[in-house]
């Protein structure tokens, strides 16, 4: 059933005009990215062999292009979680979820499912460019395998707020916007932390942006892998908890 | 498959389906549905009637599941709906107000993910798919895109969702709103077709339409049962409407042997009330005769629908009252 639903969602998608933009505007803006990093790579050859140690081309471009890419990510997270349940409900299409033999855990899981995979294609969209560079050089296959766990970790998160909010609102964009508001507030709070010596600790853990910048640096800490699932799982039940009780009141 | 199909067949007539008593619904301070009971059997095709916002939907929603009732208990062939949602929601096909539809699929692509949600089993998709969409008349349509259907097919598409698992029970919310005369009246040969193997539920407040279609009739006003009879019972009658060539006094009808109070509604033509005056037509037309007193017309005064729609929904509840289940 789970499977059921997380295609019918995928099908949607690429039905619409929406999917296919996406993957071709992602993949225009991170070519560009990825040709100037290679450029500045190119820039900085002659001054990297004199150092001992020096960063290689996992650091200097799968890295940074990674890091860019986490951006855009977040930018079209909201795009895809906002219509999950809210459109459904627009639609008056959940109905026919709640008068069929599924649980809400049912409906919910293949809702989350179904943008993960979405997900998942861009992502190894994404990660082709950097691999394409196996042709003319190496790469740290350990250091490029954790930057990819932590997109992979980050967009599981940014998705279940997005499904979340989702539930909450009645409208696609009421639910988009506050989960932008979201997401950038849990990217950017770590800003304040720094500020005051006694906070940093607290403020940094919470922040995304700090979890996800470890695992590109090719530190895979159990307590980064902690937080991504936690959050994830949290709005998971807290979406489940959510359409439950919509059908409670009106 | 086969299994579930063979019990629809040979079920006795009298298995009870759907049994809710005392449903009660609030939103917010608005009390919604007050002490609802709603029984179906197999074979029973049930007209939930009312005005406009009388609390059908809420009704058909808290029956199916997707609301939740505040108060009341809910059996869906013996499984209760709150406790045991997944065995008792098998057993319904539910047609929403709005049907839910997905317009950027077509209508094969549609229906098999609905038989997938319903827990058909993968070999007999194809099959069912096909069997509902020929009941439905959506044969030649199978590729189109929903979207670009007209709303009659639309609306036979949501009938189409509703039936695909074959439940034993079917939910319609005002099927035939928004169709063509033409269209409403080949729904309601479908509804009629789809009775004789399911139990049905419809709403509406289309009175011709229940006397068309339905064999029982439950009339919900203000969010109360006011009256629950079959289509039978509901002609019924016990007045008698008598055309006399000459005005009689009203004393002298009373002493018909059955009549318990006569009026009269101008110089001819009276009015006849008794308990079983609906068998003792040709004994009063034998008394007038013998009486001498040129009789003109006798007629059984059948109950309409719209009689009791109006005198109920206008206050007048209090005198069915003891009917309501």
């Amino acid at each position: 059933m789970i499977r059921a639903i997380a295609l019918r969602e995928l099908r949607s998608l690429f039905f619409s005009p929406l999917a296919w933009l996406i993957l071709a505007v992602v993949q225009i803006l991170l070519a560009w990215k990825f040709l100037s990093l290679i450029e500045l790579f190119y820039q900085l050859q002659p001054e990297l062999v004199k150092i001992n140690n020096a960063p290689g081309v996992t650091d200097l471009i799968v890295a940074p292009l990674f890091d860019f890419s986490k951006i855009l990510l977040l930018m079209i997270a909201p795009l895809i979680t906002m219509r999950l349940i809210s459109e459904e409900k627009q639609n008056g299409t959940l109905p026919l979820l709640f008068s069929s033999p599924l649980s809400m855990t049912q409906i919910v899981l293949g809702k989350y499912l179904g943008a993960l995979l979405f997900f998942s294609l861009l992502i190894i969209q994404i990660s082709l460019m950097p691999l394409s560079l196996l042709l003319g050089t190496e790469l740290d296959m350990g250091k490029f395998a954790a930057a990819l766990l932590g997109q992979f970790l980050t967009i599981s998160a940014f998705i279940a707020l997005g499904l979340y909010l989702s539930c909450l609102s009645p409208q696609p964009v009421t639910a988009a916007v506050i989960t932008y508001g979201l997401l950038i507030m849990l990217w950017i709070i770590n800003i304040a932390g720094n500020t005051e010596a006694g906070q940093t600790n607290f403020f940094n853990y919470i922040s995304m942006n700090q979890h996800s910048l470890q695992m590109l640096r090719g530190i895979v800490h159990t307590s980064d892998i902690a937080y991504f699932v936690l959050f994830s799982l949290l709005f998971i039940v807290l979406s489940i908890r959510q359409l439950d009780s919509q059908r409670l009141q009106h | 498959m086969y299994a579930v199909h063979f019990l629809i067949v040979f079920c006795p007539m009298s298995s009870t389906l759907i049994d809710a008593q005392h449903l009660h619904r609030y939103y917010a301070d608005t009390h919604a549905v007050n002490d609802v009971c709603i029984e179906l059997r197999q074979g029973d095709i049930l007209g939930l009637l009312g005005p406009n916002g009388a609390g059908k939907t809420s009704c058909m929603q808290m029956l199916c599941g997707s609301l939740a009732p505040s108060s009341g208990q809910i059996t869906i062939k013996q499984f209760d709906l709150l406790e045991q949602p997944a065995q008792a929601k098998r057993h319904i096909g539910y047609l929403p107000d709005k049907p839910p539809l997905y317009h950027e699929l077509t209508v094969d692509e549609y229906l098999n993910y609905v038989a997938r949600l319903r827990k058909v089993s993968k070999a007999s998709i194809a099959a069912q798919r096909n069997k509902s969409k020929q009941q439905c008349g959506l044969s030649q349509h199978g590729k189109k895109l929903i979207g670009h259907l007209s709303k009659g097919y639309q609306q036979r598409l949501g009938i189409a969702q509703a039936i695909i698992h074959q439940p034993d029970i079917i939910i319609l919310d005002e099927p035939t709103v928004g169709l063509d005369p033409i269209q409403i009246r080949e729904i309601r040969e479908l509804i009629g077709e789809l009775g004789a193997l399911h139990g049905i539920i419809l709403s509406t407040h289309i009175l011709p339409e229940v006397q068309a279609v339905c064999n029982r009739v439950q009339m919900i006003h203000q969010g109360r049962s006011l009256f629950n009879k079959s289509m039978q019972q509901l002609r019924q009658s016990n007045r008698v409407l008598l055309q006399l060539e000459q005005p009689i006094d009203v004393v002298e009808l009373e002493k018909i042997p059955g009549v318990d109070s006569a009026q009269a509604l101008n110089q001819q033509q009276y009015l006849l009330d008794g308990e079983q005056l609906q068998d003792s037509l040709a004994e009063i037309s034998r008394y007038c005769v013998e009486k001498n007193w040129g009789l003109l017309k006798i007629q059984l005064q059948e109950n309409t629908l719209e009689q009791i729609f109006i005198s109920l929904s206008s206050g007048d509840a209090t005198t069915h009252d003891e009917d309501a289940a």
